[in-house]
């Protein structure tokens, strides 16, 4: 057991650990850390505090997550628990590691392209979707076009590969 | 030596109307967006729709959540949004009006986004930092916005004759509300000294340059008339908001702090 990690309080690397193993609600194929969504986790006195962040401001799954937390928390033993809302800076989908990337890609999303997500504003959207080359995560093929801006959820575009002709889910670059 | 007229107005009490004026926008534009859930004319659009709406609510939820804080009245995010009567609301008429077509809901959207765009980007540097950091937030979302409008303006205002013809009656139906946006009383004369909130007439050029430049690609006349309806940011609305709350607030009118 690693210096200052008891039964009462547990290390915070430890509470780490067992927030990677929460699947995202409705992208069950990276977890919470994945999604890079657990900005901080900390003790406060005896107050374990888990900073969140949200991806979308109207993301549906915030609630879902944070009762998550929660309830695989206390089942750990954490009695005195806080969740706190952190919205600056805010989630960027350049958080995602390149192991998440990999699974999203392994589970037919495509990924979102690296880097791409750099300053907010509107000239960068636009650029971006006409700029952009996206493989499509069944063939490989990156002969694809956008169907929409918009997906299946807030954090996902509809595309379609025009090679295998099949419909993906492409993960938003924001 | 010029009034000073917005040192009567407390600091607190600027605040909390400027997040009103920019909630309550987002919040009807929301809710009016919501309304074509399971009714657009494609599914993708159907799904865009709900997207957009789910942006702007969650957004309006951030946004009324901290008037709330600074009120410090007890109230909330939902009971400013489902207590509150159309006098109490400060969006832009804009944002209320009615769906009817597709080249309506369209239009209206891609002028206010091409506003919202602007205004976020002056609150994000707001001296507030938590007012900078939910405009920074929604900035992102709203770029996908304005980029989804703009798109289809133009291609459903160069498209065939009949779209071409229902977007210019959506142009001309909706053009007498793209003043108020511009036009600031004293809360904002006073947000701006503060550096709260932008000057909402320094908006216009940015967004007047994005809208002409999109209405010629769409093949889309301005109008020559009057952009001269106003009143939302002071809390005079047309029927329309009314009709609206009757069915967004319906349930807990009906059954206060019901919960789920």
């Amino acid at each position: 057991m690693p210096a200052g990690d008891t039964v009462d309080r547990p290390a915070t690397d430890r509470v780490w650990a067992w927030l990677a193993e929460l699947p995202d609600p409705e992208i069950p194929v990276i977890s919470l850390t994945d999604l890079g969504i657990v900005r901080d986790v900390a003790w406060q006195g005896d107050t374990l505090v888990v900073t969140v962040t949200p991806t979308y401001s109207g993301c549906p799954a915030t609630g879902i997550i944070s009762l998550d937390i929660e309830r695989a928390l206390r089942e750990r033993g954490i009695g005195k628990l806080r969740i706190d809302r952190q919205l600056s800076p805010p989630w960027t989908s350049d958080w995602l590691g390149p192991e998440a990337r990999e699974k999203l890609r392994a589970f037919g999303i495509a990924p979102p392209v690296p880097g791409s997500a750099a300053t907010p504003g509107a000239a960068r959207a636009r650029s971006l979707a006409e700029g952009l080359s996206v493989a499509c995560p069944r063939c490989g093929s990156d002969r694809t076009e956008r169907l929409s801006q918009f997906g299946s959820t807030p954090c996902k575009a509809a595309w379609r590969c025009r090679d295998c002709l099949e419909p993906f889910d492409y993960f938003k670059c924001i | 030596m010029p009034a000073l007229p917005e040192t009567t107005i407390p600091a607190d009490a600027v605040l909390f109307e400027t997040l009103l004026r920019v909630g309550d926008s987002a919040l009807i534009l929301g809710h009016r967006v919501s309304e074509w859930c399971g009714h657009a004319p494609t599914l993708e659009e159907d799904i865009a729709l709900a997207n957009v709406a789910l942006d702007l609510i969650g957004q309006a939820t951030l946004w009324l959540g901290l008037a709330a804080e600074i009120e410090g009245a007890g109230r909330d995010a939902d009971a400013l949004a489902f207590r509150r009567d159309a006098g109490g609301f400060r969006n832009l008429l804009l944002a209320e009006q009615p769906n009817r077509d597709f080249a309506v809901t369209v239009m209206r959207q891609f002028l206010f986004d091409a506003w919202h765009a602007e205004m976020l980007a002056g609150l994000a540097v707001s001296t507030d930092p938590r007012v900078a950091e939910i405009a920074a937030k929604a900035q992102k979302e709203v770029a996908y916005h304005l980029e989804r409008s703009e798109t289809l303006v133009i291609g459903l205002g160069d498209g065939t004759p009949e779209s071409h013809a229902r977007m210019q009656a959506a142009l001309t139906r909706l053009w007498p509300f793209t003043g108020e946006p511009f036009r600031g009383d004293a809360t904002d004369a006073a947000a701006a000294e503060a550096g709260i909130a932008p000057d909402p007439a320094a908006l216009e050029p940015g967004w007047s340059a994005r809208v002409e430049a999109v209405l010629a690609e769409a093949t889309l006349t301005l109008p020559d008339t009057a952009r001269f309806r106003s009143g939302g940011r002071s809390g005079v609305h047309g029927e329309a908001l009314g009709l609206l709350l009757a069915e967004m607030q319906f349930l807990q009118r009906a059954y206060p702090d019901a919960r789920w």
